[in-house]
């Protein structure tokens, strides 16, 4: 017989939030490299105001997992998802601040001329969000084989990553005019590979809501 | 207390070299061999095996019913003090099994002393008298300020000397719920076992006295080992340094399902029954 039906509510409750903060991050995620695609300024700056509703329900999810410790004294697996919870936010709130790294980059761009059609790095920002989205469900899941496979495809984004700088470096050895412009979508490419390592974290924690075991799963080549 | 007063004196039956290994060894470690205990046909806890370490504290945890109490009762030889009561199986204490043959109870329990659950100071003694109870009943005799000495000791480890030290000859029942148990723990202290097992010693009192007891629990370690049992499973987590989680099987017969470090049950449970059990999944 369930004991602590109110308790675990609220639990669920948090979980919810959590879901709804990494959806508000992702979303984030793509719609800052989709204004870099259109020059979109006006959504960049938006991008930009919005962070503080990310980091806002970080701190919302921070406060009810303290009284949720502090008045509940919760045990095993509960505590293991409370702290996971904790770090988790942590990580979302870090990729919520790498979209807002972006859209400064398109701000910072502002109405130059585009150096290429962008390919790549609208590949990196689907992958990454996606594999957040499903990060998510892996610890609401608690899935544990679902998170080692995101893990390993950090890799894919590692490898676009790669693939942007060695592209990007050819233009600039071919025309040192692109370099500014060259440098700050390298900056963008490296924003999104730090938002998908921030992923493979999320998802070392959702092992650890299972099996209580802390470590490093696998491990990103930048 | 004729057997005590016999061992203690070296004239009789019971000195024998069971009674006296048991009385020399000074370790506290207490190796629970496949104990089974009965009240009358009813089996009360079945197959528990266990190692108590010395100088820690361990806690045991349950629902009602689950024979914890039953269990501490085992480890000194009170439970067979119960109309019917039986065990079997072996509670090796220094490597002597306190079950043998040859082995006095009374010996055993001078060794290995209990505080039940409700104070239980004797109404109609003084403070000092109900400190040096135990005392006067395993000794043929003591000085005056011998005793004296014993009663300050064992009221200081206590942590009760400064609250009754101006009352020493006022009723034992005239103290607190809370000062009545550490009174209670004062008079087992007092003569000397190496072990001390508290069955639910905080359930009568209220959150200061219970946070006092298991401070006092934290600082008597440093001499004894201690057995709790509590229902309180946040006084385990905050006192214990072991937890053995109890539940009763298909013959409502309590049997030990997981034991470990306190750290390890309560943060990451191996089996899923305590699992359940300390996260309020069933109770």
């Amino acid at each position: 017989m369930e004991m602590r039906t109110a308790f675990h509510k609220r639990l669920r409750e948090i979980q919810d939030d959590v879901l709804a903060m990494g959806s508000m991050a992702s979303k984030a995620v793509i719609r800052s490299v989709e204004a870099l695609k259109n020059r979109d300024l006006e959504s960049a700056r938006h991008i930009v105001d919005d962070d503080q509703k990310v980091n806002n329900k970080r701190f919302e999810i921070e406060e009810k997992c303290i009284e949720l410790i502090a008045t509940q004294q919760p045990m095993a697996s509960d505590l293991r998802i409370i702290i996971a919870i904790l770090n988790i936010t942590t990580e979302i709130e870090r990729i919520g601040d790498y979209a807002v790294g972006i859209a400064r980059i398109v701000v910072l761009i502002g109405d130059e001329p585009p150096l290429k059609p962008l390919v790549d790095i609208p590949r990196m920002a689907d992958q990454t969000a996606d594999m957040l989205r499903r990060s998510l469900d892996a610890f609401i899941n608690r899935d544990t084989e679902a998170a080692k496979k995101i893990i390993s495809e950090d890799d894919l984004v590692d490898n676009l990553y790669e693939q942007v700088f060695r592209e990007l470096l050819v233009f600039m050895a071919e025309d040192p005019r692109t370099v500014t412009r060259a440098t700050r979508l390298i900056w963008v490419a490296h924003n999104l590979e730090r938002a998908a390592d921030r992923v493979t974290n999320i998802c070392e924690r959702v092992v650890f809501v299972i099996t209580g075991k802390m470590e490093e799963i696998g491990g990103s080549k930048y | 207390m004729t057997v005590a007063y016999d061992l203690i004196n070296g004239n009789t039956r019971n000195r024998t070299k069971e009674n006296l290994a048991l009385l020399e060894h000074k370790k506290g470690v207490l190796d629970v061999r496949d104990l089974s205990a009965w009240y009358g046909n009813t089996l009360a806890v079945k197959h528990i095996s266990l190692s108590i370490k010395s100088e820690a504290i361990t806690a045991i945890i349950g629902p009602s019913g689950c024979g914890k109490s039953t269990f501490i009762r085992c480890l000194n030889r009170l439970h067979e003090t119960a109309p019917g009561a039986r065990v079997e199986g072996r509670v090796m204490f220094d490597g002597k099994d306190i079950y043998a043959r040859d082995v006095d109870p009374v010996v055993v329990r001078r060794r290995i002393g209990m505080v039940f659950q409700k104070p239980t100071p004797f109404p109609t003694m003084s403070v000092f008298d109900n400190t040096a109870a135990g005392i006067r009943l395993t000794r043929f005799w003591s000085r005056r300020w011998e005793l004296e000495q014993i009663v300050e000791r064992s009221l200081r480890q206590a942590a009760l000397w400064d609250e009754v030290k101006d009352k020493l000859h006022q009723s034992g029942a005239s103290l607190s719920g809370g000062q009545q148990q550490r009174l209670c723990i004062a008079r087992a202290l007092a003569v000397e076992p190496e072990i001390i097992l508290l069955d639910e010693p905080c359930s009568a009192l209220d959150p200061a006295a219970t946070l006092k007891i298991e401070d006092l629990m934290r600082n008597l370690i440093e001499k004894y080992t201690i057995v709790i049992v509590t229902h309180n499973m946040q006084q385990a987590a905050r006192v214990s340094d072991m937890t053995a989680f109890f539940l009763t099987d298909e013959d409502r017969a309590g049997t030990l399902i997981e034991y470990g470090e306190t750290s390890e049950i309560f943060t990451k449970p191996k089996d899923k029954r305590t699992e359940d059990y300390i996260t309020g999944r069933f109770g």
